[in-house]
């Protein structure tokens, strides 16, 4: 069996001991004829081997596009990265050869996505697709990569691996088929996982069982994850830190638990208000007033101020606010952090 | 992974697309009548004399409008030729037109609806045009001029038609392709692919074009058989086969003026020509069936 992976090791500029995958001042624009939409304005965060990122954010916040301009695989035109880092222990990915890049997605970096039956090829059986990947980055043999399949699958819990590996994707259930793509993402071993969303299309109680699946496999493989979500209940369980994006910008990062306990930015404060409780039954639900600014057109400042309760007169000016260090590991970009953190 | 016990456990062959759509099409009646249909034509067209012992040239004007007789089963025509033999040797420049020029088309339209579909932008804006100037030559002026040009003096036209037809017919089945393509391009499994560290090579051929053949298929058997009856409007109007050609297309020109006092001359060739149509068609859907596993 020969091992392709050697040739993705020597990978010019490896770093060990740099950051598994740190991502700095990222810019993404989408050109489009109706104006330039900039879906991604410096976003910033880190991540370790082992640990869980949560990204929280409504939707159209940048979320799945930063997921997507960290794999390589924004659809060019019409988006662009027109400014940032993607470091991979130290090697900045978006200065790489697409030949290089092509070496390091689903080696070193994978992601599963939201609606697993549209990720995966209608026209071709599970089994070929997984086993396709084993032939074509590890030059096995037919026999071995059918094996390495059934093994994967047993490992993502497909009952009766072995007799589904000849069925279509059509034929399998949402949480199945998520499974199977959560085993095709893994299936060369990556040391980081993007999820964008890995639930949204599953009902509740499939959801559990993919997240704890993910946990799971995360903590054999002392994988580092990312969670792309907008379920604040998801992110309590297994994140270990979030960044919160507002408008293409991590607008606070910390701990999950300082997070919850005390949010420091207006915008996680408004999030977490707004979480349906069960012990304030009959009450009307609390949401934040506005919409998220359209992205041609970013307010001036800090993006949220015309929804905020705290705006002043300084919010409503550029620059943008700083990235505060409020405490330790954390950060947040609000003028009045103090303020928040207080309330 | 060399276990032994763990290939020993392994059951059945391997599962591909191919194998599948096998094992679907065996149960498929519809696929194993238009393909015997179809196998007979291709022998007729190949060796029509096994068909026929008759000489399709060899005529008696004493048999002119003759019913069936025991030697010639659909009669004779208004030179008193034997029907049932010029069908029979008609078949082969038929067919040879109508194949060849739509797997002509096939492959041009191929090459301009994927490249046009995939790569999009200016590649596309440029391919796009290309195909709306050639869909915009009026097909029987082009034919005149393009069979004309190409076709020798002493020649048969058959090769001249042929490429005729190849070059003007294979504009709706670039369009199918390309707009079929463009919506294989943004699906998510395409995405995910990439994302699995496939090759832009890979992605058109393995992962795109098998999800977007389907439509194509359909419009190149469809164009099979106009292709055929294209023919037969060439070779009325005087540009399309010649000579010693024995085309059905030719055959039913002939016939048409006299069909009021014979109609067997017309019927024979024609029919031949709507049952070749019908085979191809039932043929090429069957196939297209069982290539998308959401059917079977």
């Amino acid at each position: 069996m020969t091992d392709i992976k050697a040739q993705v090791d020597v990978l010019p500029g490896i770093d060990p001991r740099a950051p598994l995958l740190q991502i700095n001042d990222l810019h993404v624009e989408f050109r489009t004829r109706d104006g330039v939409a900039k879906a991604v304005n410096g976003a910033s965060f880190w991540l370790n081997p082992g640990e869980t990122l949560a990204i929280l954010g409504e939707s159209g916040c940048g979320k799945s596009v930063t997921a997507q301009a960290i794999m390589g695989i924004l659809d060019s035109p019409p988006g662009h990265i027109t400014r940032g880092e993607v470091r991979y222990r130290g090697v900045d990915l978006l200065k790489l050869r697409e030949d290089e890049r092509r070496r390091v997605r689903a080696n070193k970096i994978a992601m599963i996505f939201q609606d697993a039956l549209s990720a995966l090829n209608p026209v071709y059986t599970v089994g070929f697709q997984l086993a396709e990947l084993f032939r074509t980055h590890r030059g096995m043999s037919r026999a071995d990569a059918k094996n390495r399949a059934v093994e994967l699958l047993d490992q993502v819990r497909i009952p009766a691996a072995r007799s589904r590996i000849g069925d279509y994707p059509h034929q399998f259930s949402g949480g199945m088929r998520q499974r199977v793509m959560i085993a095709m993402a893994l299936a060369l071993d990556p040391e980081v996982l993007i999820a964008d969303e890995p639930t949204t299309a599953l009902d509740v109680t499939v959801q559990a069982q993919i997240m704890g699946l993910l946990a799971e496999l995360q903590r054999q493989r002392n994988m580092g994850l990312i969670l792309i979500t907008h379920d604040m209940g998801v992110v309590a369980d297994v994140a270990d830190r979030i960044s919160v994006m507002y408008a293409g910008r991590v607008v606070e990062e910390a701990p999950v638990y300082d997070i919850y306990d005390k949010p420091g930015h207006p915008y996680t404060r408004a999030l977490l208000e707004s979480i349906p409780r069960l012990d304030l039954k009959g009450q009307q639900l609390t949401a934040i007033r506005g919409l998220p600014p359209a992205l041609t057109d970013i307010p001036q400042g800090c993006a949220f101020n015309p929804r905020c309760g705290y705006a002043k007169e300084p919010c409503r000016q550029d620059p943008a606010p700083p990235a505060y260090a409020i405490a330790p590991r954390r950060t947040a970009r609000c003028h009045f952090f103090r303020e928040v953190l207080g309330d | 992974m060399s276990d032994p016990t763990l290939l020993a456990t392994v059951e059945g062959r391997p599962r591909s697309l191919a194998g599948d759509a096998w094992d679907d099409l065996r149960r498929n009646k519809i696929f194993w009548a238009s393909s015997v249909l179809v196998v007979v034509i291709l022998v007729m067209a190949l060796l029509p004399s096994l068909f026929t012992s008759a000489d399709p040239a060899s005529c008696a004007l004493s048999n002119k409008h003759k019913g069936p007789t025991g030697a010639a089963i659909f009669g004779y025509d208004s030179l008193g030729c034997d029907v049932f033999a010029r069908t029979v040797h008609g078949t082969g420049d038929s067919i040879q037109v109508g194949i060849l020029s739509t797997l002509l088309a096939g492959l041009i339209a191929l090459f301009f609806g994927l490249a046009a579909g995939y790569y999009g932008g200016a590649v596309d804006a440029v391919l796009s045009r290309g195909i709306d100037i050639v869909l915009g030559i009026p097909f029987l002026l082009g034919a005149v001029i393009f069979s004309g040009r190409l076709s020798g003096p002493g020649d048969d036209g058959v090769t001249a038609v042929t490429v005729t037809l190849g070059l003007l017919t294979w504009t709706s089945a670039a369009r199918v392709m390309r707009s079929s393509v463009v919506a294989a391009k943004n699906q998510d499994y395409v995405s995910a692919a990439r994302m699995l560290g496939a090759s832009p090579a890979r992605l058109m051929f393995r992962h795109i074009l098998p999800n977007a053949v389907a439509p194509f298929i359909v419009v190149l058997t469809l164009l099979l058989g106009a292709n055929i009856a294209a023919e037969a409007t060439l070779s009325y109007l005087g540009v399309g086969l010649k000579g010693d050609a024995m085309s059905w297309g030719l055959q039913i020109s002939e016939a048409r003026r006299q069909v009021r006092v014979a109609a067997a001359p017309l019927v024979w060739p024609s029919a031949f020509l709507a049952a070749t149509v019908l085979a191809f068609i039932m043929l090429g859907d069957a196939i297209r069936d069982a290539f998308d596993p959401k059917l079977r």
